[in-house]
């Protein structure tokens, strides 16, 4: 069980910079994040995208944001629980408890969620029939490439990830590639990789397919795809493998008692408090009048949940504000020497 | 100003008269019709504002965006008549604009 003044969902640009404004009042804090990286959307989705509206930064990348982010929070050595997602929630003497999908376990009187629209989950096959083999034979990430070795493997996708499990496991394996269409939006050295893999005959390639069904009673022993046109193949296959990449979705969220609309979670603007008191939410998670899904919102956003955080931090101080140009108490929490 | 026809995958249909300079996504999303998500408020970083074109509308909207099949390849369903609605700005040339929405985006 890990004590903490504050436990953050969400290590995008809000959540890290909340993460920063608790560290210069003197609160701990503990920042949980389903992805296996920080930064959130701004690593996910477009880390090579110019930012061009963060204030005083006339223009960045968001990975450069992120970086710089990571680095500003640097002095107060916080945790960072990485590739897990925060899954109960439950209220105890006043705190609250809170349980993540691995195990861990943390009490905390303040939670800041600023998980933007939902945790990142990979998007699966539309078919029904796949459930019933997911995580045996139809899977959405590659944990273990042993068990795909003198295998037929069936991929699905156009991206990076697809093209590149095509090229590693044509190796081993007979390796099958599906995509919706002709143009692949990976990297075109594996396109080029993958046209001469299929003139070798060491993967077979269709385009213009998709998945239809699924074939098989207790094991997976084929797949059928169509194209537009209405006719359809079907592929002995022992896996498929389905790369669509990810979407957003605001999973164990919704079942904390929190009032939600439109995914979103009202808050008030005073200190973003929640209707649970010690739940914040912050970033684009949040709502209110006027609510700008800007990342430089966000920022505020953070800056006053962290100070509504303190009174249930530290019942029994009173909350004094400070600059950073001239507070020596704010200084020394951020290793500067005078 | 156009008048844009959204119809949901249960058949039921929106019609609302959208301002020129807005996105077919926010036509939407501006009037509470259902079946459009946009996750990410227009920046084509999901896929969550896909809608189908039939082909008489199809060839007569602005070109596909750099990046926008690329985006549908992460869509429910996607086809060839697929398009981010996001990336669909409205003028008077696309009065009478009908889309068809998917059976979910997520």
């Amino acid at each position: 069980m890990i004590n903490t003044d504050v436990l953050i969902i969400g290590a995008g640009p809000t959540g890290l910079f909340c993460a920063h404004q608790l560290g210069i009042i003197g609160l701990k804090c503990e920042i949980v994040d389903n992805l296996d990286k920080i930064g959130g959307q701004c690593i996910e989705l477009y880390p090579d995208k110019p930012i061009y509206d963060i204030p005083a930064i006339p223009e960045c990348t968001g990975e450069e944001l992120t970086n710089n982010l990571i680095e500003q929070i640097k002095p107060f050595s916080f945790n960072f629980h990485l590739s897990d997602r925060v899954q109960e929630v439950k209220n105890e003497n006043n705190k609250w408890f809170v349980k993540t999908l691995k195990g861990k376990e943390f009490l905390t009187p303040n939670i800041v969620i600023a998980g933007g629209v939902g945790s990142f989950e990979p998007r699966k096959f539309p078919t029904k029939n796949c459930e019933k083999f997911e995580e045996n034979s139809v899977l959405y990430s590659v944990k273990d490439k042993t068990i795909f070795k003198d295998k037929k493997v069936v991929i699905f996708g156009g991206g990076d990830s697809a093209l590149d499990w095509a090229i590693e496991l044509s190796k081993n394996s007979n390796v099958t590639l599906i995509h919706r269409r002709d143009e692949f939006r990976g990297a075109p050295a594996s396109v080029e990789r993958i046209k001469q893999l299929q003139n070798e005959k060491k993967v077979e390639l269709f385009t213009k397919y998709s998945i239809k069904d699924v074939k098989g009673n207790d094991n997976l022993e084929s797949v059928e795809i169509k194209n537009e046109e209405g006719e359809s193949k079907t592929i002995d296959a022992d896996y498929v493998l389905g790369f669509f990449g990810l979407i957003m979705q605001l999973g164990p969220i919704l079942e904390w008692g929190l009032n939600i609309e439109k995914k979103t979670i009202p808050v008030n603007t005073e200190n973003f408090e929640t209707n649970k008191k010690g739940i914040f939410a912050i970033g684009d998670i949040c709502t209110y009048p006027g609510k700008l899904k800007l990342i430089l919102s966000g920022f505020h956003e953070g800056a006053l949940a962290a100070r509504g955080c303190f009174k249930y931090a530290r019942p029994n101080e009173k909350y004094r504000f400070e600059f950073t140009t001239t507070s020596k108490t704010v200084k020394g929490r951020i290793g500067v020497k005078e | 100003m156009a008048k844009i026809k959204y119809i949901e995958h249960s058949g039921k249909e929106h019609e609302v008269d959208v301002a020129n300079g807005l996105s077919v996504m926010e036509g939407a999303v501006q009037n509470d019709i259902p079946g459009i998500d946009a996750d990410c408020g227009g920046g084509m970083a999901c896929a969550t504002c896909h809608v189908y074109v039939k082909e008489e509308w199809f060839n007569k909207l602005p070109e596909k965006a750099i990046g926008e099949d690329d985006m549908l390849d992460q869509a429910y369903e996607p086809n060839s008549s697929s398009r981010l609605s996001c990336q669909i700005t409205v003028s008077d040339e696309l009065n009478g604009l009908v889309v068809h929405l998917p059976e979910k985006q997520i």
